[in-house]
């Protein structure tokens, strides 16, 4: 239980998506102008990342490995995230009329988020690791954790980053720095910011 | 003819850059960066990658059901990024510790999705080809300047070599450690961006 929790913590402040490893920054970057939306995308990355993560594990674990065909990991990882997405898709617009409106757009963005991909494979990695390791996964419920920590962290990432952004209207940037320019040396200031947690643990 | 296939092959790298300009595949660009070989070879698996999968796309491009070609563009990409893969973890497999997931990831890299519904399903192979060369080289030639500029000040070398001579240690000069972090190269990619766009007026907002 304790290395659960460690783990989460961790892979939201420490090992964060987007400031540790630059994961799912096409889309932290187009869709975080202002923070209702960047709210959206966010609670549909946890989402997904809670669904797909543990699927993929199993699939590594109970599949792939016993069978020796670690090399087709790549292609069944892409094949799941993209047929739950659209599942999930689904079954929103079925039964969650309201959430699904909200969410909708975001939804088939997020097969080609590198964070959820991203997600998976780290968890490929990770699998091999003592378990003395802080960041290794084990057991069915360490894949939870790091897919319930790396979706927050994303998500808590792009709500910050939205609600600078919106700040930002209003300061007189240089020309050529406006938009985009602007926006990468804020996410490395914030970056910067997040160094201070390295180190932490429970 | 012969000009169209250049300007093709020219525009990606400078005028309409895949990182700078459209702002795709930021997520690896970002990542590999601390040295320059893994750069180096980034760049070079996915120049290989767009190409070849340009290549097979535009030659099934009358042959796919409209409905499910993301399907398939993600199934020709995953079994080319595999390849590569295995080709690396034989033959340089210190770059591809050193590259980790990065590898697998070029299977979302927006680059990769973004020329093939955007160029290679109207066109046919050998301008798919010549694109896909420019839109690789464009996104390595990116790779390349930030790693340039972070392993020279953060390490003093290049490729592991040492650029910065010792009598400059010796009167005070000190490695920045910071270089090497993840925050620079995002400070640094949006530096390039503001030189490029200094020189471009016309791709400023407002």
């Amino acid at each position: 239980m304790e290395h659960f929790f460690d783990l989460l913590v961790r892979s939201i402040f420490v090992d964060n998506m987007i400031f540790a490893f630059f994961l799912g920054m096409c889309s932290f970057l187009a869709v975080s102008k202002n923070v209702k939306t960047a709210l959206g995308l966010g609670v549909a990355v946890i989402f997904v990342q809670l669904i797909t993560l543990p699927v993929n594990y199993l699939l590594q674990t109970k599949v792939l490995d016993p069978l020796g065909l670690g090399f087709l990991s790549f292609i069944l990882f892409i094949a799941v995230i993209a047929g739950i997405v659209q599942l999930v898709e689904m079954i929103v617009e079925r039964f969650s009329p309201s959430l699904y409106n909200s969410l909708g757009i975001f939804l088939p963005l997020i097969a080609v988020n590198c964070a959820i991909m991203g997600g998976s494979l780290f968890m490929q990695q990770r699998i091999g690791m003592e378990p003395s390791n802080s960041q290794a996964i084990a057991c069915f419920g360490d894949s939870i954790a790091f897919a319930l920590g790396s979706g927050i962290g994303w998500a808590l990432a792009i709500v910050c980053l939205a609600a600078v952004r919106e700040k930002l209207e209003y300061s007189d940037v240089p020309k050529p720095l406006k938009g985009i320019g602007i926006t990468f040396i804020t996410v490395g200031l914030m970056a910067m910011a997040f160094m201070c947690f390295s180190g932490l643990s429970i | 003819m012969a000009n169209k296939n250049n300007e093709v092959l020219k525009q990606p790298l400078w005028i309409n850059n895949p990182v700078v300009v459209q702002i795709l595949g930021i997520c690896s660009a970002l990542a590999v960066t601390a040295k320059l070989e893994p750069a180096i070879v980034m760049g070079l698996s996915v120049t290989i990658i767009v190409a070849l999968s340009n290549v097979i796309i535009s030659l099934l491009r009358n042959t796919i059901p409209n409905r499910i070609r993301i399907i398939v563009q993600l199934v020709v990409v995953a079994a080319l990024v595999t390849i590569v893969s295995e080709i690396l973890k034989a033959f340089a497999y210190d770059v591809s510790v050193q590259l980790s997931v990065y590898i697998g990831l070029i299977i979302t890299n927006c680059i990769l999705m973004g020329r093939l519904e955007a160029f290679a399903m109207q066109n046919k192979p050998w301008d798919s080809f010549l694109d896909g060369i420019g839109n690789g080289l464009g996104y390595a030639a990116i790779l390349v300047i930030v790693a340039i500029v972070r392993e020279l000040l953060g390490n003093g070398t290049l490729l592991g070599f040492k650029i910065i001579p010792q009598w400059c240690y010796e009167h005070g000069y000190m490695n920045n450690g910071l270089m090497l972090m993840p925050p620079m190269a995002l400070i640094l990619v949006g530096c390039v961006i503001w030189v490029h766009r200094s020189k471009n007026k016309d791709l400023q907002e407002k």
